[in-house]
């Protein structure tokens, strides 16, 4: 398909990985934060291209593992709600809280659905004016438009059977968060290209310079992960640390202006846990008070239960890139995807589905 | 989770600001899609999408650059 196959051409990836290897002279570690990215990265066997000084750490990247346990237990408890009807994407269904996943909801009868996009839970709810469709809105800068022009599409509507529980998280302040950790390792970032094509790559400098860390915005396909890891190397190497733009085809200046406007009037920023990470301030997108009215938590109040106690899963560390995860002593034995200990393992971009699907051979 | 897959627009439908669509070619696939966060696309662009939302339109001159580039790379590897 047009905008994916060229970017996907081996002889220009091998002509790329050539260029790195020309460039590096000393010990690097870049951190990749999406899970897109990560996954591309395995599937492709890009990190194995790369000479042996450069290294990639996974981040925090895919918010579906990032989700904290306890809004998890808030959806299950409006999913076991009499009259609600509980919508969100198909790995979200399937992650862990304390109180099990929504799957296990659903199986006790819950009417939790899977939904390709929150459009079609608005459509369900205009369809359904006697149940009260909530939304589990989880993702980046992403995804959160999208939720943003359900709650406005529903305004407009008049439909008041709708509602978003947001668990919608922002990039930026995650990564100030990591390279503001004492024992940080990561020099560089390739930033998420889909994110930045929706908010532009503005808020990345005063980042960039505070760490002096380069950060470059990267898209997706094995060309484009390449590209952007040797703008990334060459500053390094240069003793750069800018924001550069290596996804000029879908982000452009200043990114997508009507998309902001949607999040600014629908959501206000506020702190949001992160699994593994803890609160950071200003790291979530929730309701504005104009939309409360759209907001499960004011309309449901749903109770929250105690955070699950900590098992086995050492998925905190690994969303930090602190280790891979093949050093899990559950990774591949008792934890799979078919089985998973933790939220890494269970969705699809996860850093441990990842190693699991393209690296159980070399584990 | 951020999957966009860029796809051709075919059709537009509806001249809501909100509620635009269009029929969005992925491939052999057709999809509708929400339009409101790309006022400027038109029939025939290549727009991006994720969730069933429309968040680009790719630049193609932009996306020839790359491979331009990607072309002089090949040279100087040569
Ligand atoms: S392999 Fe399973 S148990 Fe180990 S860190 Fe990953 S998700 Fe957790």
């Amino acid at each position: 398909m047009k905008y994916l196959d060229e970017y996907r051409d081996p002889a220009a990836a091998r002509r790329l990985a050539g260029a790195i290897r020309a460039r590096v002279t000393r010990p690097w570690t870049i951190m990749e934060i999406c899970g897109g990215q990560t996954h591309s990265l395995l599937r492709h066997g890009i990190d194995q291209m790369l000479p042996e000084q450069v290294t990639l750490l996974h981040g925090p990247g895919c918010p579906v593992c990032v989700t904290d346990a306890e809004i998890i237990d808030q959806a299950i408890a409006l999913a076991a709600t009499p009259g609600v009807t509980l919508c969100s994407f198909g790995d979200m269904l399937r992650v862990p809280g304390a109180a099990g996943s929504l799957l296990g909801a659903k199986a006790r009868g819950a009417d939790v659905r899977m939904v390709y996009s929150p459009l079609d839970a608005l459509a369900l709810a205009r369809a359904h004016p006697e149940r009260e469709v909530v939304f589990f809105a989880v993702g980046f800068e992403t995804t959160a438009p999208a939720s943003a022009i359900a709650v406005l599409q529903a305004e407009a509507a008049g439909v008041d059977n709708f509602s978003l529980l947001s668990a919608h998280v922002l990039v930026p302040p995650a990564i100030a968060a990591l390279l503001a950790a004492p024992d940080n390792a990561v020099q560089g970032f390739l930033a998420a290209g889909h994110v930045c094509t929706v908010m532009g790559d503005d808020e990345y400098r005063p980042i960039a310079s505070r760490f002096q860390v380069p950060i470059v915005v990267t898209g997706f396909e094995p060309v484009d992960l390449l590209q952007g890891i040797l703008a990334c190397l060459v500053q390094l190497e240069e003793g750069r640390a800018e924001v550069e733009n290596r996804y000029a085809r879908s982000v452009h200046p200043g990114g997508n202006a009507a998309a902001q406007a949607a999040l600014r009037r629908v959501f206000v920023p506020a702190p949001r846990t992160w699994r593994g990470m803890g609160e950071i301030a200003a790291s979530g997108l929730d309701l504005a008070p104009a939309y409360a009215r759209f907001d499960a938590r004011t309309r449901f109040r749903p109770a929250a239960p105690k955070a699950a106690p900590a098992g086995p899963c050492l998925s905190g560390d690994i969303l930090r890139g602190r280790l891979r995860p093949t050093v899990c002593p559950a990774f591949g034995t008792a934890c799979t995807p078919e089985h998973p200990l933790g939220a890494t393992m269970v969705s699809a971009e996860g850093a441990c589905a990842a190693y699991y699907r393209y690296r159980r051979a070399a584990a | 989770m951020c999957l966009a897959v860029p796809g051709q627009v075919v059709a537009i439908l509806g001249d809501d600001e909100l509620t635009r669509v269009a029929r969005v070619a992925f491939g052999g696939i057709v999809k509708v899609v929400a339009l409101a966060f790309v006022p400027a696309a038109r029939v025939g662009d290549y727009v991006l999408v994720h969730a069933g939302v429309a968040i680009a339109v790719v630049n193609a001159e932009e996306a020839a650059r790359t491979l331009a580039e990607l072309a002089t790379l090949a040279e100087d590897a040569a």
